[in-house]
């Protein structure tokens, strides 16, 4: 962030008052000021470079020793519990359907509670209360979290390891974050949208509904996507809530009762973050490194596109939402 | 919407009414569902003191720790969380904060459009993969350096440090970047060099935002549970050096819950390990809204 109305940026002007000084006599001191402006440029780029090779490398060895994994019987054979050749269909099935389940439970309460607190609000203790909690909320390590959904789902409701306690789990997981950047998408419709809306004789929920929320949209969906790339990538909350164990999915059985049936939520269904902590926690499959590479890689892949995904449809929507505007900005 | 309304018309205030209840009681939910986690997690924490009779100080101060003397001492992993914590928050302190000012004061336009992309990046990266990266770099690279497992403290603060160090990093960057330009502008025209500027004006003020980023860091680190499980070792004894296999709390949390009787002594010390965890995130929060109060006074002075 320079300066928006001075011409000078930091740069040019640091290296103005060098060259000032060079002209005038150098003092010991300047001469010191000098060098350890320097020392520190260079530091300063050092730690950024490192950063990028630290990205980089963690990126590159897990796609390196992972994508040769990759195969399509490896994306949908079954896991094996004792000997090499396991396959992660079933994982990436249970991965993506909690993901689908928690964010249907999830996103509606965030919106909910975003809407709240961003419309309506009033300064009173609700509204202390719900700020309190979602403070709370997002700082209680995942692992706590996954423990009270072991305790309330799995053991006091007697749902077991199962899909729908992995999910309300995430949702609790999730909320936090969901209602915070929802609140900020929400917050920065600018105020004349909403005064104009009001003048028209609409009220409070109806200005929110066909002004505001179109025009939060595109912070809207970006913030679910991140949320969505943090769900699929969680593991500590859901290893004694979704369980450690993937059936075998049978795709002609459609008896929700069944433990075979894809979309059955009452049975107990292990995440492709879970089972790289599973398999390469207990060293029991004799091919666990490969297996959790391969399945690293197809997570990193994942969310990567997740990231993507984000900027391109962020960049779509809020150029489509406003192309009827005066600014011409291309994206 | 529109449909509905023709279906069953409503008057205006009407809707207005639903709307404001409807979207209070999901802020509603929000707020039972944090009483209820506390709720539980206290009640059944406190289980192991108030029914089988343990003492909160044998809790606190014993090093003995369930499979090897059949005590309840958790002081070892208590050390243990502590000692990645501060570790790892050490370690990725100097880059995080670099990061910011190099973003902010160096070079914002390689800043912006590569770095802060990149740990963006970062942030979205699993934590079980950076333990499976610990697993298969760290621990093989310490036992090569020096000897022994390759387990331990020290591994598990490393690959903590990278975990951490987006969400510090970006914290910092804002931080920086809301120091007002003026006070830029003003140790320039007292002749000051860019780095002069940067430590003596620019970090100075942005001290506290960047204390908070450090704050929120070591609660990350304290909470996190696989990563550490997976390289820390695992064995509840007192820590005697950074090389040698040790255990933080969610690290014998993650082991210990599946293989424990929900209603046993065993069960009920697992609880109260979980205790101190939640305990110590609702600190950490605290610590952040102090920084932010005195921020606050000291502005307003």
């Amino acid at each position: 962030m320079t300066a928006p109305s001075t011409p000078p940026t930091p740069d040019a002007e640091g290296d103005e008052v060098v060259s000032a000084a060079e002209g005038v006599v150098t003092t010991a001191l300047t001469a010191r000021a000098r060098r350890s402006n320097t020392i520190a440029t260079v530091i300063l780029c050092v730690i950024a470079s490192i950063i990028c090779v630290i990205l980089i490398g963690l990126i590159g060895y897990i796609l390196y020793n992972g994508v040769g994994h990759l195969s399509w019987s490896f994306l949908t054979s079954i896991p094996q519990s004792f000997k090499a050749g396991g396959g992660i269909g079933p994982e990436i099935f249970n991965s993506l359907y909690l993901l689908v389940l928690t964010l249907l439970i999830s996103v509606p309460i965030g919106l909910g509670a975003s809407i709240y607190l961003c419309e309506y609000a009033p300064d009173n203790r609700m509204t202390a209360g719900i700020r309190t909690a979602i403070e709370v909320l997002s700082s209680l390590p995942s692992i706590v979290v996954g423990l009270f959904g072991m305790l309330l789902f799995v053991i006091q409701l007697g749902w077991g390891f199962s899909v729908i306690s992995g999910a309300l789990t995430l949702t609790v997981f999730n909320l936090p974050i969901l209602v915070r950047v929802i609140e900020q998408a929400l917050a920065s419709v600018p105020s004349t949208q909403r005064e104009a809306g009001l003048a028209l004789g609409l009220t409070h929920w109806e200005t929110m509904l066909h002004v505001t929320i179109p025009a939060a949209l595109p912070g809207i969906v970006t913030s679910v996507i991140l949320s969505a790339g943090r769900v699929f990538g969680e593991a500590a909350a859901l290893i004694y809530t979704a369980g450690q164990s993937a059936p075998a999915l049978d795709w002609s059985n459609w008896n929700l009762l069944s433990l075979s049936c894809p979309l059955n939520v009452m049975r107990p269904a292990e995440t492709l973050a879970v089972h790289i902590w599973k398999i390469s926690s207990e060293g029991i499959v004799p091919d666990g490194h490969a297996v959790a590479n391969g399945t690293a890689a197809l997570l990193i892949i994942v969310i990567l596109a997740f990231n993507l995904l984000m900027r391109s449809l962020g960049a779509h929507l809020s150029k489509r939402l406003t192309a009827g505007g005066t600014t011409g900005r291309e994206g | 919407m529109p449909k509905a309304l023709r279906r069953k018309p409503l008057g205006k205030r009407q809707l207005e009414l639903v709307g404001k209840i409807t979207t209070a009681a999901c802020g509603a939910v929000v707020i039972l569902l944090v009483f209820t986690i506390i709720f539980l997690v206290v009640s059944r924490g406190l289980r192991t003191f108030t029914v089988d009779g343990q003492s909160l100080w044998a809790f606190l101060s014993g090093t003995s720790w369930l499979p090897e003397g059949g005590g309840i001492g958790a002081l070892p992993m208590i050390v243990g969380s502590f000692a990645v914590t501060l570790l790892s928050t050490l370690f990725t302190a100097p880059l995080a904060i670099g990061a910011g000012i190099f973003i902010v004061e160096i070079s914002p336009r390689f800043g912006r459009r590569v770095l802060q992309p990149v740990i963006e990046l970062l942030v979205g990266i699993p934590s079980v993969v950076y333990g499976l990266i610990g697993l298969l770099v760290i621990v093989p690279f310490m036992r090569d350096t020096f000897g022994g497992t390759g387990y331990g403290i020290l591994s598990a603060s490393l690959v903590l440090m990278v975990m951490i160090l987006p969400t510090v990093a970006s914290l910092s960057t804002d931080a920086i970047s809301s120091v007002p330009d003026g006070y830029r502008l003003g140790a320039k025209s007292l002749g000051a060099t860019r780095w002069q500027m940067i430590h003596r004006v620019v970090l100075r003020s942005a001290l506290p935002g960047i204390l908070t980023a450090l704050v929120l860091g070591m609660a990350r680190a304290f909470g996190e549970a696989l990563a550490v499980q997976m390289i820390v070792g695992n064995s509840a004894v007192m820590p005697t050096s950074l090389l040698t296999p040790a255990s933080t709390l969610t690290s014998i949390l993650t082991m210990g819950m599946g293989n424990t009787v929900t209603g046993s002594l065993q069960n009920d010390v697992l609880w109260s390990l979980a205790l101190v965890l939640l305990a110590m995130s609702l600190v950490f929060i605290l610590i952040v809204h102090l920084i932010g109060s005195r921020n606050k006074t000291e502005a307003a002075q």
